[in-house]
């Protein structure tokens, strides 16, 4: 049972800052950061966080677009208007992602 | 052919029907309506004001098609929420040209989300268009989330690889490619290395004098790369054109009409029946730029292509849905 609550919580920390309170019981509260998605571009454009952050991208943008690794550890689905989609970097590395929609679009998250 | 008028070109420099400095004056932005003839290795510029004036004869060819694209089926936003009314008004439009086009191009962006719903209203709403035959190339809001299978299944029967493929009417090679798929980071539309050996074959065995339409939604020239707006390797496959007397190539994707034209390849975007975007580098980005709503219509609109076979004749023909 303690296994599956704990898999629960990382499914549920995946979907977003709203379901961390279940993870934070359990352990050592994860950070979490915002990437505003803005003007066709990621804000801040390069993100430097600790291992085991939690990272939200919120679209603002009045067009879909997506969060795509470069190298393929995550993608999100596209996101319309105010969608979000959150990834939570436990591993350190330099994480570099673009917009699958718009290829200019591009961002970097380094993990210390 | 009508008197002659001061846009007349009397010179044909390349000996190719298309005349450079001639042709740039039949630029067009939303809203300014302009019609191209090349008649007799000859480009003429009318106002579209000036059209009623025409004699049918002369203004439309025998080939008459019709382009619309940027439909972006789903799109709510206060740039314009009711697209499915301005592709209503597009297809009155359509219905309304004194000859009916025989067949209508889309060139991508049918929705916005690539929801099949929004597929199925658009379907709907052009089967109220007098054409009953649409070509589609997808755009990149059609192939999101599943590399495009939905929008294949729709509408790519019969197309090769990513969806392309090609088809002939009364002497005009038409060629429809696909360069939203498998973008890379940093990087504009991409035709990839299999569709272009694919066009190379397709072209090889056409006779030079063939007219070649090429319609694609990413512009096939650098429009304006810091916005994505252009196609990576499209050099290799207009290279593969060159051999041609006219080439005619038809995008979509920037929501506003624009015409270059380079050696014998000329190169036009439509205007978006949805929304208008800003001029390169007028705006942040290349969002939906809000209009006052009495203005939606003159920045949307249609493109009218007609060819005279035989007269080595070509019209591009911007109509706004005002």
């Amino acid at each position: 049972m303690a296994v599956l609550t704990a898999v629960l919580a990382i499914a549920l920390g995946t979907l977003g800052i709203g379901q961390r309170g279940v993870l934070a019981g359990a352990q050592q509260k994860a950070e979490t950061t915002e990437v505003k998605i803005d003007n066709f571009s990621f804000g801040p454009g390069t993100l430097t966080i600790p291992a085991g952050t939690v990272v939200t991208w919120t679209n603002r943008d009045d067009i879909p677009h997506t969060v795509v690794s470069t190298d393929g550890v995550f993608k999100s689905k596209v996101l319309d208007t105010d969608e979000k989609f959150s990834f939570t970097f436990s591993k350190a590395g330099t994480y570099p992602y673009f917009c699958s929609i718009h290829p200019k679009m591009t961002g970097k998250v380094i993990v210390q | 052919m009508a008197g002659k008028t001061k846009d007349e070109i009397q010179y044909d420099h390349n000996h190719d029907g298309i005349d450079r400095r001639g042709f740039l004056k039949c630029m067009a932005w939303a809203g300014t309506g302009a019609l191209c003839v090349m008649s007799g290795g000859v480009l003429k510029s009318y106002s579209l004001s000036r059209l009623p004036e025409m004699s049918s004869k002369e203004a439309l060819g025998e080939l008459s098609f019709v382009q619309i694209s940027d439909s972006h089926m789903g799109f709510n936003k206060p740039a314009n929420p009711d697209v499915a009314g301005t592709l209503k008004a597009a297809v009155d439009k359509i219905n309304a040209l004194s000859a009916a086009p025989e067949f209508m191009l889309h060139t991508g962006d049918i929705s916005h989300l690539s929801k099949p719903e929004e597929f199925d209203t658009v379907d709907q709403i052009l089967k109220g268009a007098k054409p009953s035959d649409v070509f589609y190339v997808p755009g990149e809001h059609d192939v999101l989330n599943d590399d495009g299978k939905q929008f294949l299944e729709r509408y790519g029967k019969g197309s090769k690889g990513g969806g392309w493929y090609s088809f002939d009417k009364k002497g005009a090679h038409f060629i429809g490619l696909v360069n939203v798929m498998n973008l890379k980071a940093g990087g504009l539309g991409t035709l990839g290395h299999e569709q272009l050996e694919w066009l190379e074959d397709d072209v090889k065995h056409l006779k030079h004098s063939t007219p070649v339409v090429v319609f694609a939604h990413i512009p096939l020239w650098s429009v304006y790369p810091e916005w994505g707006w252009g196609t990576e390797d499209s050099a290799q496959a207009l290279a593969y054109l060159k051999k041609f007397g006219s080439v005619t190539v038809l995008n979509g994707h920037i929501h506003q009409t624009m015409q270059k034209v380079e050696g014998n390849v000329t190169f036009h975007t439509a205007a978006s029946t949805a929304f208008p975007q800003p001029q390169p580098g007028k705006a942040d980005s290349p969002g939906p730029m809000k209009v006052p709503a009495e203005q939606l219509k003159s920045v949307l609109g249609i493109t009218d292509v007609n060819y005279v076979q035989g007269q080595h004749a070509l019209a591009v023909v911007d109509s706004t849905l005002a």
